[in-house]
């Protein structure tokens, strides 16, 4: 019964968002009687596919076997949390839940957008009805996540082991919302570009969307790495995957239309730009969920895989894009010309950073789709590290330089020798770092270097905005942008440190026996075997010892049942100048006793992700600041007026 | 800068940008993307030893041999038509075993030996890498035997 609840509710939902698209129509020729019915369909559209999740969410509660997608994903045995986990762990599942965040983010506009006029608010409302339409169709037509299974079976399939983990039960929401949220920057474009009403009013109305969906992004982004790190036990905590890549690259066009937002926000400058990378920031989301739904490209991360559903996805999307290209095309000669600047300026400073980070969107897009080009012609070729690295590890060296002075720069125009002391003294902090390292460590690649000296000119040249602020005055969206940046410099810090200074031994230890890296020396003393809910395991213990300090490290090799798989389950040691990494694997084959052991050294590796922390925090704090302003100003004026 | 102009000028720059990308993207595959050979392609295919490839095929049954250090291992890879003898250094992947299937990202050393960087293998029953879902060779069943050994 709660199976054709859930279904029921999604089929009411797309009525709804039908309804609001015909609205929409209507709009385009004045004012339509449908107009009035556009906003209360948004929220009721909403609110059914939150029944609908909850429905399917309860099911897997419950672990309601007669339902097809829970009998193939879950498991009687399974824990509770990863019961519920399982709900967005498959394919339907995270398709329904994207749907419903896309439905959520139509409802949010309609009750709190305030800013904007009626009719670019109904407009968006109707693109952003006609973009979830077409997931409500793939969903109902091809992924329906409600079908039935008769008869039930006993027990269930159960779930990819490497996916019983906590971090999944938050990490796809977290993206999805932030790939969902770039929707609402997409459907505002849209709808500014049909109304006319491109400009200041329109980007401070979708700037939060921007920065929420960027916030959840970047802590999506960063979970994953840190997911990627430490349950894969290959040491690594980036594989430029293409699931990772269809993370990233909605990330990047993001970030860039973060920027030019903002100058559309207060300067009125760079208009087009900013709706053509609204367009591209969503083309981007869709290409990312398409790069991991259809399972097209080989990848780890790759679980629910169906060809089949790809080409939908793929039809959605070349749809929605074509058509939102179309209406930029036709449209934007009527978007008036922004204000000018010059070069050098914040507004210079911010199109830099908008080319950077489009040459790199462009270098990882590219890497990421020739592969299947290449199929296409017959060839089959593989894209990994060696490329990616290469190609974009020097236009984000050029971006990180470019950041050192891009935020004290004055808006419109202002001239290089007002800054010439901070620009000496960032190139003698860089320089000093670079040759330091290169001098007295050898064998350490440039592009470490370079990012390390980078990072920290970065780390002082980031708190330069404030200074000369009354500090209580200031506004938070500054604070925000001076913690993100300094968080930028923490996180290359950490990627160049890690990339440069790692130490790796790989051995085969009887128990007794030790083995040394970097400056610990690491004693393999017991193996033994454990039991779990679902897994049996063998669990090493190793007693690693730094100058007189002694730690215990637990890394075991995971044998789960239904369905049969091995995972091994790395033990971490967190020192605050890097983690120790150890991970256990196979006895020896030779008979002897041994087992093998990895260990690595890794320095200062955590800072990559608190400093993607920071950057997210940044991002918080401004999202905030412009949340209390706006709360504000209305009472401001009041006082004003008297 | 005039108004009229600076649209153009930004337009314009981004486009030399794109190209610029397109360029960055074109020279970095040339020199790194690696092409897929299974052992029967391989042995037709000139390949220059160093050159960066990947190798997809099964495990020949009894071929595995561990080396003294523990952590080495040399392995056959086959298709229908050849073998080609594999080398490599580290923790095996999950389900990694003779019989199944492989993908080894790697280069040929001189002496004609594939040296694997890393080892993809099938996953689960799921999961194939792409390369070896083309491939139809009878593949072994996999049994608790062969995965608790």
């Amino acid at each position: 019964m709660i199976a054709e609840t859930g279904l029921a509710a999604l089929w009411l939902a797309a009525a709804m968002a039908l309804l609001q698209l015909v609205g929409g129509l209507t709009l385009l020729r004045g004012e339509g009687k449908l107009t009035p019915l556009i906003k209360p369909a948004a929220l009721v559209q909403g609110a059914l596919c939150v029944v609908s999740f909850s429905s399917l969410m309860y099911l897997f509660y419950v672990t309601d076997l007669s339902v097809l997608l829970v009998a193939s994903n879950s498991h009687i045995d399974k824990p509770l949390i990863f019961k519920l986990a399982g709900t967005w762990g498959n394919h339907e599942g995270s398709m329904l839940l994207w749907v419903s965040v896309l439905s959520l983010s139509g409802a949010a506009i309609a009750l709190l957008e305030k800013r904007i006029d009626a009719r670019t608010l109904n407009a968006t409302l109707a693109v952003q009805a006609f973009v979830a339409l077409g997931f409500f169709a793939f969903l109902l037509f091809s992924s329906n996540p409600f079908e039935r299974l008769i008869p039930a079976p006993v027990e269930g399939a159960g779930l990819n082991p490497l996916l019983q983990d906590i971090g999944l039960a938050f990490h796809p929401p977290t993206l999805y919302i932030g790939y969902v949220g770039l929707s609402v920057a997409f459907s505002f474009a849209v709808a500014a570009m049909l109304t006319g009403q491109v400009g200041p009013a329109f980007a401070r109305a979708m700037r939060p969307w921007v920065l929420g969906a960027w916030i959840f992004l970047t802590v999506g982004i960063t979970a994953g790495s840190y997911w990627a790190y430490y349950e894969l036990g290959w040491g690594g905590w980036w594989f430029w995957d293409p699931v990772e890549n269809a993370s990233l690259m909605p990330w990047l066009a993001a970030t860039a239309l973060l920027h030019s937002v903002s100058v559309l926000a207060t300067r009125n400058a760079l208009r087009a730009w900013t709706i053509m990378l609204a367009l591209v920031a969503f083309a981007m989301s869709m290409a990312g969920t398409f790069l991991v739904r259809s399972g097209i490209l080989t990848s780890v991360h790759a679980f629910a895989v169906d060809p089949e559903r790809g080409s939908f996805i793929l039809a959605l999307m070349l749809m929605y894009t074509s058509l939102a290209f179309l209406v930029f095309a036709t449209r934007i000669g009527t978007v008036k010309q922004g204000e000018p600047f010059q070069i050098v300026s914040r507004e210079g400073g911010i199109v830099a950073n908008n080319i950077f980070l489009s040459v790199i969107l462009a270098i990882v897009l590219i890497g990421t789709l020739y592969p299947l080009a290449a199929e296409a012609m017959g060839d089959k070729i593989s894209v990994g590290p060696p490329y990616f690295n290469k190609a974009t590890a020097p236009i984000a060296l050029l971006l990180m330089a470019a950041l050192l002075l891009g935020p004290m720069l004055r808006w419109r125009r202002d001239e290089l020798k007002r800054h010439k002391y901070w620009l000496v003294g960032f190139f003698a902090i860089s320089l000093w770092t670079g040759v330091a390292i290169w001098r007295f460590v050898p064998g350490v690649g440039v592009f470490p270097i370079l990012g390390l000296a980078l990072s920290l000119a970065l780390a002082v040249a980031a708190w330069v905005p404030l200074k000369g602020r009354k500090l209580l005055r200031t506004p938070l969206p500054v604070f925000g942008m001076v913690i993100a940046h300094f968080g930028l410099a923490v996180s290359v810090f950490g990627m160049a440190a890690e990339s440069g200074f790692s130490r790796e031994t790989l051995t085969a230890l009887a128990p007794g026996e030790s083995a040394k890296v970097a400056d610990w020396q690491v004693k393999l003393d017991d193996v033994r075997p454990v039991v779990g809910d679902n897994w049996v395991a063998i669990e090493g213990q190793l007693i690693a010892r730094n100058n007189s300090k002694k730690f215990t490290l637990r890394p075991q090799s995971r044998q789960f049942y239904r369905p049969e798989q091995q995972t091994s389950e790395a033990a971490l040691l967190t020192r605050w100048n890097g983690q120790l990494y150890a991970v256990i694997a196979q006895p020896d084959e030779n008979g002897d006793g041994r087992w093998q052991v990895r260990l690595w050294w890794k320095p200062f590796v955590t800072f990559i992700w608190f400093g993607g922390l920071l950057v997210a925090f940044g991002g918080a704090i401004a999202l905030l600041g412009r949340m209390f302003r706006r709360a504000k100003k209305p009472a401001v004026n009041k006082w004003a007026q008297a | 800068m005039k108004p009229k102009h600076q649209r153009l000028v930004l337009a314009l720059m981004a486009f030399i940008a794109l190209i610029g990308a397109g360029f960055i993207a074109a020279a970095a595959l040339r020199d790194e993307a690696s092409y897929f050979y299974t052992p029967a392609t391989m042995s037709k295919a000139k390949i220059e030893p160093g050159q960066a490839i990947r190798l997809g095929g099964m495990v020949q049954k009894g071929s595995i041999v561990q080396g003294a250090d523990g952590v080495s291992i040399t392995f056959i890879v086959q298709d229908r038509d050849a073998t080609q003898k594999v080398a490599y250094r580290g923790i095996t992947p999950d389900l990694f075993v003779e019989g199944s299937g492989v993908v080894a990202d790697g280069r040929l050393r001189a002496d004609g030996v594939f040296v694997a960087d890393s080892l993809l293998a099938k996953h689960d029953e799921n999961y194939v890498p792409k390369e070896l879902a083309d491939i139809d060779m009878n593949t072994a069943e996999h049994t608790k035997d062969t995965l608790s050994k």
